[in-house]
């Protein structure tokens, strides 16, 4: 279970959730309205501040590298470090076992994939090994941007029937989406953001 | 074979070429006039002020004079390698950090070719203490500019990939592994350079100022072969602490990589 309270990020209002483990959390919100920033804010790659607890864990109680093995973001436009995905994957422990292999065929990926320069891959096939990357190593929760930006609607359905998988074995998911039809198959929870107030506007308090 | 000393009127007659600058300038408009003379003037008072200063100290031959003297340039140095960088990380935390790394290389190594190898008599003779030390600081901060604008600029083009890691759970250090390497590397080139093409292409200057002054070449060869030894040293080592403080100023203790840190483009 995650557990955010008064998280505080930048100018967006103090956000207070839950995640269930086996749940999962929509962010919906037009462009710049922070959806991207909260995703990145709970894998504690930005500074903010609040709390998140992950299974009664503070994340500031475990190193930082700790807390993303078990919270993990994935970004909506995937960047690589190494030549091949093949590198990028030789590092993890599972790599000899056939969960890569699965993991790719649950996706449409061919196992020959990992060995093309990652250069010349297409958007799509680099977003789907990412995600197949992420769950390697048994994240505890997801934090999912933008998973099917860039996919067809074949490879959306495959991406949704994994995610969907990934919720039934346990996994807390945190989906951030400007595509409702999605967010209406896969979502338990909605956060819906407001439009950010624009820059010499001020908000007007509720009282 | 003796060292003859310059009189003023041969310093004159020098300064006659710079009418060819002044002349270059003003034929093909340049328009630097004005630079031409602030950096004559500054170069004749400087070099006059540290020609002073320095047979003060060697006078004096004292410790306290050479270490004051060490500290003002280490300081020096320090701030230049904050101006030479295109796009520093703020804060006095860099500017620390980089004059303590040239603080300890400097103390190190002239310390070592001083102290140790060349033995003057007394150990702190400022004759030899300050001219290496100038030379150790020179080529140290020109590698650690290098390495310092080399990770700043990789680790903003490469933010997507180092945050990929980052996200993985990499420790800093490992997701920053890359933008080290290659910023190491370039660090290293120039000392390499210079050790690969001294004595064809051009005589070092410290060489061709010892053989001016009367000494036989193939012993200011030798010294020449020492500074090169010891400024090799220095360099790799400021390398290394350059590459690995930036490191630790990019990214913060919770292992984010912090580019906001970096100073904006002017």
């Amino acid at each position: 279970m995650l557990r955010v309270e008064h998280l505080r990020i930048g100018d967006l209002s103090p956000l207070t959730f839950k995640v269930a483990d086996g749940e999962c959390l929509a962010i919906e919100g037009p462009s710049g309205s922070g959806k991207t920033r909260i995703l990145r804010a709970i894998a504690d790659l930005d500074p903010s501040q609040g709390l998140i607890f992950l299974d009664g864990a503070e994340r500031n109680e475990m190193p930082a590298s700790d807390w993303r093995r078990h919270v993990r973001y994935c970004a909506a436009e995937p960047s690589w470090w190494t030549e091949t995905a093949q590198g990028a994957f030789a590092d993890t422990e599972n790599a000899e076992s056939g969960r890569l292999q699965r993991l790719l065929a649950a996706l449409g990926l061919a196992g020959s994939l990992l060995n093309r320069p990652l250069s010349i891959v297409s958007t799509g096939e680099r977003q789907r090994l990412a995600l197949a990357r992420a769950l390697m190593d048994d994240p505890k929760v997801l934090l999912l941007d933008e998973p099917t930006a860039a996919l067809d609607p074949q490879a959306t359905a495959l991406v949704e029937e994994l995610i969907k998988y990934q919720l039934l074995s346990g996994r807390g998911v945190i989906l951030a989406s400007h595509n409702r039809a999605q967010i209406e198959r896969l979502a338990h929870v909605r956060l819906l953001l407001p439009k950010r107030p624009r820059a010499g506007t001020t908000a007007e308090h509720a009282a | 074979m003796s060292y003859i000393p310059l009189t003023t009127t041969d310093l004159m007659l020098a300064a006659t070429l710079l009418i060819i600058n002044a002349a270059i300038s003003w034929f093909f408009r340049l328009q630097l006039e004005k630079s031409i003379a602030i950096a004559v003037v500054r170069m004749v008072v400087q070099l006059a002020l540290i020609g002073v200063v320095l047979k003060f100290i060697f006078a004096q031959t004292s410790p306290t004079w050479t270490a004051m003297l060490g500290l003002v340039m280490i300081v020096a140095a320090g701030i230049e390698v904050m101006t030479r960088q295109t796009r520093p990380v703020r804060g006095w935390q860099a500017f620390g950090l980089q004059t303590a790394t040239l603080f300890f290389i400097g103390i190190a190594v002239t310390g070592l070719g001083v102290g140790i190898i060349i033995g003057p008599d007394p150990w702190y003779a400022p004759r030899y203490v300050l001219p290496i030390l100038g030379m150790v600081l020179g080529n140290t901060l020109t590698g650690m500019c290098l390495v310092l604008d080399t990770m700043t600029e990789a680790a903003s083009r490469e933010r997507g990939a180092i945050e990929a890691r980052l996200a993985l759970g990499a420790h800093r250090f490992e997701a920053m592994s890359n933008v080290l390497h290659v910023a190491m590397r370039t660090g290293m080139i120039p000392i390499l350079n210079a050790m690969a093409t001294t004595g064809i292409v051009a005589l070092p200057g410290m060489m061709t100022g010892q053989i001016l002054a009367g000494v036989d070449p193939v012993e200011a060869a030798k010294y020449q072969v020492l500074i090169m030894f010891l400024i090799a040293g220095a360099t790799a080592l400021g390398v290394v602490c350059a590459g690995v403080g930036a490191i630790v100023l990019l990214t913060d203790d919770r292992h984010r990589l912090r580019l906001d840190r970096i100073r904006k483009k002017s």
